[in-house]
């Protein structure tokens, strides 16, 4: 039996990687609990199944567990939508740092959707996600292009200082165009929350058609992402049209980060840690690296959001401080552990 | 002509040449400060300036200039100064021009510091500015001890860095929330960068340590371009790079948390002194002195945009983020087209 090694190799790995989406899945179901039972008033876990099966509400919990039922749903979805691009866009930039907060993205959409409303008038949320999806990608591809510019192309240390020192750029700029509009900074304030509290089901739908799109064709990127790895000589080799790969795969994740930035405003670094987490439990391939992502982000954002609602109650703090609070971390770990001539 | 001599022109050169632009940065700063005292609501002849100065009593004008636009003024300099000749230490150091103190997240710390004392502490005064400090250096201490890992690389320390000034930001955004409504405004200044409403008490810490830290600096400064070579070479040229960086980061970080406590961070002035000074000295590494000439200028010529060129008055970090972003980009860009050490 000469290829048993390999076998019992792969089939460890498939147990591996089993267990990790069976952990996923139970992660997602603790935190989707969490989200509709905690918060500034703790209602009983028998409250909130019976706001699920319930259409009228029975009593004050059952009630509170409806409220809490969209912004769950917009937690699983966002945190999905920001894990999977965070995938992405380190699969196809082959740099472990490639996060939508730090290609500027945030900040990016911020500053159109400041001057949308400042001198275009705009008001309507489908206008103002359209404006922040173009902000995103503009910014993203602005801030890949300056730090691939010379030689060695997109290093991790080129990369964040120019996403950083774009984004303090644009944000002097954001406030520039804010500050004498008291008008713009109230409406501006609903968007910059960074959070998912205020979503509705109204505003979900419109950015829906595009994270169905991005999901679809992230999944089914997957493969050739693997080629890419490899490197682009490989991957032709393979079969791999590289040149197509990357754009499809570029355009599924600034799309799923931008529409989610749109509504949620800035969430930071869930696509930074969410896919190193994942990566150490199942190892290099992509085509479980990027669906897991997404449950993994959407876990991390949801208790992101619960642990913002403990610590800020009675009001809240936004999911995306806290995101930012333990996903720096990962990139202090990212640093300290790549080798100085990596970086 | 022997080569010794080509290598004394050259030198004579280059010495004329930095003699040449520190004088005319100084014109420019005391020029920038004459305007400070005269523009305002009214608008003040320079011999009515000179006559407030030496201490005489005219009505209006020693009010106006004497408790309203001479702090203002002074802390536009000190806070530019300061900001300028750490952000060209942090800058030759690293060897980076994109590794100022505001950008891998030292002046974060001394910000969250500052925030909290005023929103949990209700400390006010010289004690903002002492907790500010001590954060300041405990920041980039921390960020020095995490990018350790091995032999030093400057690259790590600006990613580690960048991390810990996010979770920096996400403390003070936390601190924003929790607090009562009326100690905002008050906070939001160590934010924005701001030089309202300064009293020249407030600047009697700064002035002290800029006394202390600059001449240190200053007297460090031929090490500082050893380092710069790599650290064996300044080894093999007898210089010991971590005891000098240690102490080059302790006097940057000093400045920079110091002048952090009058004004909050202004965005990019540390930032943009260094290169704006080399290439004006022309010179292989920034002189420390004329970079604290150009923070100066950009702070006080941005102030004076801010008040005076809109309708609306913005603080001077507002400013100094506008016309530093364009720069920036083109650093940007020219840094990564050389190659450079990144």
């Amino acid at each position: 039996m000469s290829n048993t090694p390999i076998t019992t190799s792969k089939r460890g790995k498939l147990k591996r990687q089993s267990l990790a989406v069976v952990f996923c899945v139970i992660a997602l179901l603790l935190g989707v609990s969490a989200s509709l039972a905690l918060g500034s008033r703790q209602i009983s876990l028998d409250d909130v199944i019976g706001g699920l099966i319930h259409d009228v509400p029975e009593n004050l919990g059952e009630t509170i567990a409806q409220k809490r039922i969209p912004r769950t749903v917009f937690g699983i979805l966002a945190g999905a939508a920001l894990g999977m691009s965070g995938a992405l866009m380190q699969a196809i930039t082959r740099n472990p740092l490639a996060d939508p907060g730090i290609l500027g993205v945030n900040t990016g959409a911020a500053l159109f959707v400041v001057v949308g409303i400042a001198f275009l008038g705009i008001s309507a949320p489908a206008q103002y996600i359209l404006l922040a999806l173009l902000g995103s990608s503009v910014s993203a591809v602005f801030v890949y292009a300056i730090g691939s510019i010379g030689g060695k192309g997109a290093t991790p240390v080129k990369l964040a200082l120019a996403g950083s020192a774009t984004g303090a750029a644009l944000s002097s700029l954001v406030s520039a165009v804010m500050l004498p509009r008291a008008a713009v900074m109230d409406a501006f304030r609903f968007w910059q929350v960074g959070g998912i509290g205020g979503a509705t089901w109204e505003s979900m739908r419109a950015i829906i058609p595009f994270l169905v799109v991005g999901v679809i064709v992230g999944i089914f990127s997957s493969p050739s992402l693997n080629a890419l790895a490899l490197g682009d000589d490989v991957a032709t080799g393979l079969g791999v049209r590289t040149g197509r790969a990357r754009i499809l795969g570029a355009a599924a994740g600034v799309m799923l980060c931008g529409a989610t930035t749109a509504l949620a405003g800035p969430i930071a670094f869930v696509g930074l840690m969410v896919p190193h987490v994942i990566r150490l439990a199942v190892g290099v391939d992509q085509r479980w690296i990027i669906p897991l992502s997404a449950i993994g982000g959407a876990v991390v954002l949801l208790f992101s959001d619960v642990i913002g609602r403990l610590l800020g109650s009675p009001g809240e703090l936004e999911a995306g401080i806290v995101t930012a609070f333990i996903g720096a971390p990962t990139l202090i770990a990212v640093a300290a552990r790549s080798k100085a001539r990596e970086i | 002509m022997t080569s010794i001599e080509i290598v004394k022109t050259e030198r004579q050169k280059r010495l004329r040449r930095n003699i040449a632009v520190i004088s005319v940065l100084a014109v420019l700063v005391v020029t920038l400060c004459a305007l400070m005292l005269s523009l305002g609501g009214v608008i003040y002849p320079i011999d009515v300036i000179i006559r407030v100065l030496s201490n005489e009593q005219i009505e209006g004008a020693t009010f106006a200039i004497g408790s309203l636009r001479l702090p203002r003024m002074l802390a536009g300099v000190l806070v530019g100064a300061a900001f300028g000749i750490s952000g060209a230490v942090f800058q030759s150091m690293l060897r980076n021009p994109l590794a100022s103190p505001d950008i891998i997240g030292v002046s974060s710390g001394a910000s969250a510091a500052a925030v909290a004392c005023i929103l949990v502490f209700n400390l006010s005064g010289a004690a903002i500015s002492a907790v500010a400090v001590v954060a300041g250096v405990a920041t980039a201490a921390l960020i020095y001890a995490l990018s350790r890992g091995g032999s030093f690389s400057g690259g790590r320390l600006i990613l580690v860095g960048i991390g810990v000034g996010a979770m920096l930001n996400s403390v003070i955004s936390y601190l924003l929330l929790r607090a009562s409504q009326y100690d905002v405004p008050g906070a939001m200044r160590w934010l924005s960068g701001s030089l309202n409403g300064i009293r020249k008490e407030e600047l009697a810490p700064l002035v002290i340590a800029m006394v202390v830290l600059c001449p240190t600096l200053l007297c460090l400064e031929s090490r500082l371009k050893i380092i710069e070579l790599g650290d064996h070479k300044a080894a093999a040229l007898g210089v010991r790079s971590d005891r000098t960086r240690l102490l080059l980061v302790l006097c940057a970080v000093g400045l920079v948390a110091f002048a952090t406590a009058v004004t909050g961070p202004v965005a990019f002035v540390a930032f943009l002194s260094g290169p704006i000074a080399k290439r004006m000295t022309g010179d292989g590494s920034p002189s420390l002195l004329a970079s604290a000439l150009t923070g100066a200028a950009l702070t006080l010529g941005a102030d004076l945009l801010g008040q005076f060129a809109f309708n609306t008055k913005f603080p001077v970090g507002v400013i100094t983020g506008i016309i530093g972003a364009p720069y920036l980009l083109f650093l940007l860009v020219k840094i990564n087209r050389s190659g450079g050490s990144v």
